[in-house]
């Protein structure tokens, strides 16, 4: 049926990239000292995810991943940067009892991490989902403006209040001297 | 056929192809924009290699290569090296997509016109990073001048390009096509019926367009007179030259999607002599026309100041598109709305 040689571990592969591409830029984006990085790292990320949606025969949401949470989200982030200072954070003194506060975080963590295995380990886990229709833009434009109309009101007028927001700050801001 | 068919030989034949298109474009529009500027300044620009300069833009190749890629003192040297890289990546992902005739399109997708707009947004940041990761006050002055052009520009591109979305109501860039199939007047360009500023859509897509890939007159980016070479200041040799070339990736790409858009990609403007490789021809033929036209500007025009740039955007292309979007749903709706009442 399958014309390709290998096309599994060839899928598998891909898979492994993607997955690797979400957790690194992860990873970047929460280990790195320098912001530019952070941003890169989450790029990076974002373009995984994109993938991982991909993989869930989801292109439509895959591309908006990409231009949204690229294109505009890093974008702003990055022009907020331009702002700041360009050189690296001088390094800071460790605070006072440092082993102490991360062996605090330690427990913290382990206590989330065991909470979290339990529940998905023990708890009762939902159907897989079948698919409900073809992911198409015809379908989510008709499920948004049908069935799910008064969420997607609901954000518009959250957006719009933002909007007005940021407005009414860069207002006063330009006024006051 | 059944060859073609399979996934890896597409795969690999749209990566050598499209290797080799850009490749040969980055050169040879080199070539052009350099002798067109001379035809344009009165001097015969580069006319030296070969018979008329036409070896010219392998005497450069070479000289790009044979310098040494040097990484300055100072520089954030993982994202010097990766901008490169990056800003070569989105324009390839986004020839993916564009259909060169009926036929020759590397990989069919039915969102093809979301897809190119997403990569295509990925491309400020490249320029942003190399810009930031040279540490250098040019760059860094030219990476915060491309963030604030692309954030302006990319608004009244995208209202525009919804406003086209909403009278073709299909992101296949191929089904576009098939749409303004039969002649000039059915372009899109022309469907002064289905909204009477059509053409000023497309004025306003090209001028977003020009803002987009950096172009003269909105070169703020790489302001030679003002700025050295802007983001790419501190690269030398072939670091250079994969801006230069990722440039002019990005006008081809921005360039096919004016004629995929607006001026009927691979249909023929006079209904016969279409399908095929006469498709192939027309749709080269639109989209060397229309760079011909971005040269064309870059050395007529004087370039734009910072602040009239955004001015531009902000006051004049977003009202605008904004006024057609909501004129090109009247006039689709209203029709509707009245034979429901009357």
């Amino acid at each position: 049926m399958n014309p390709i040689p290998f096309a599994d571990y060839l899928v598998l592969a891909l898979f492994a990239l993607i997955v690797g591409t979400t957790i690194g830029g992860a990873l970047i984006a929460a280990l790195s000292t320098r912001i530019i990085r952070g941003v890169s790292g989450l790029m990076m990320c974002c373009v995984g995810l994109g993938g991982l949606y991909y993989f869930l025969n989801s292109p439509f949401l895959a591309l908006m991943e990409i231009l949204i949470y690229v294109g505009a989200v890093c974008v702003t982030i990055v022009f907020g940067v331009m702002l700041s200072e360009p050189d690296e954070p001088p390094h800071q003194e460790s605070r006072r009892h440092a082993a102490l506060w991360g062996g605090g975080a330690l427990l913290v963590c382990l206590a989330i991490a065991f909470g979290v295995a339990h529940l998905g380990l023990s708890g009762p886990w939902t159907e897989p989902a079948t698919r409900v229709n073809d992911g198409s833009v015809e379908a989510i434009g008709l499920a948004l403006l049908t069935t799910y109309s008064l969420p997607f009101e609901l954000i518009s007028i959250v957006l719009l209040v933002a909007i007005l927001g940021a407005l009414v700050i860069a207002r006063s801001g330009r006024t006051k001297e | 056929m059944s060859f073609l068919q399979i996934e890896p030989v597409r795969i690999l034949l749209y990566l050598v192809g499209i290797c080799a298109f850009v490749g040969a474009n980055a050169a040879y529009l080199v070539l052009a924009e350099r002798k067109g500027a001379g035809r344009i300044q009165r001097r015969p620009g580069p006319n030296e290699a070969g018979f008329g300069g036409i070896l010219q833009p392998v005497a450069d190749g070479i000289k790009l290569l044979a310098k040494q890629v040097m990484v300055p003192p100072g520089t954030d040297a993982l994202l010097f090296r990766a901008a490169p890289l990056m800003v070569m990546a989105p324009p390839l992902m986004c020839l993916a997509m564009i259909p060169f005739s009926d036929s020759i399109v590397a990989r069919h997708l039915n969102v093809g016109l979301l897809f190119v707009f997403s990569f295509g947004s990925i491309n400020v940041m490249a320029l942003m990073l190399g810009g930031w990761a040279s540490r250098n006050k040019f760059a860094i002055i030219s990476s915060a001048r491309v963030v604030s052009q692309n954030v302006a520009y990319e608004i009244p591109m995208l209202l525009v390009v919804i406003t086209l979305l909403m009278v073709t109501g299909t992101m296949d860039l191929n089904e576009i096509i098939h749409q303004q199939g039969g002649g000039i007047w059915h372009w899109n360009l022309f469907k002064v019926w289905v909204n009477p500023l059509m053409p000023v859509t497309f004025v306003i897509f090209f001028i977003c367009m020009l803002a987009e890939t950096n172009r003269a007159p909105f070169d703020m980016a790489e302001a030679e007179s003002e700025l050295v070479a802007g983001a790419f200041t501190e690269y030398g040799g072939m670091g250079f030259g994969v801006f230069f070339m990722a440039e002019y990736a990005n006008i081809v790409v921005g360039c096919s999607l004016a004629t995929v858009l607006f001026l009927g990609g691979w249909q023929s403007p006079i209904g016969v002599l279409s399908g095929g490789l006469w498709g192939a021809g027309w749709f080269l033929l639109k989209l060397y026309g229309l760079i011909f036209t971005v040269i064309w500007i870059r050395w007529t025009f004087p370039r734009t100041q910072f602040y009239s740039l955004l001015n531009l955007s902000w006051k004049i292309l977003i009202p605008i598109s904004l006024f057609t979007l909501l004129l090109t749903g009247a006039m689709m709706k209203l029709p509707v709305v009245y034979h429901q009442f009357f």
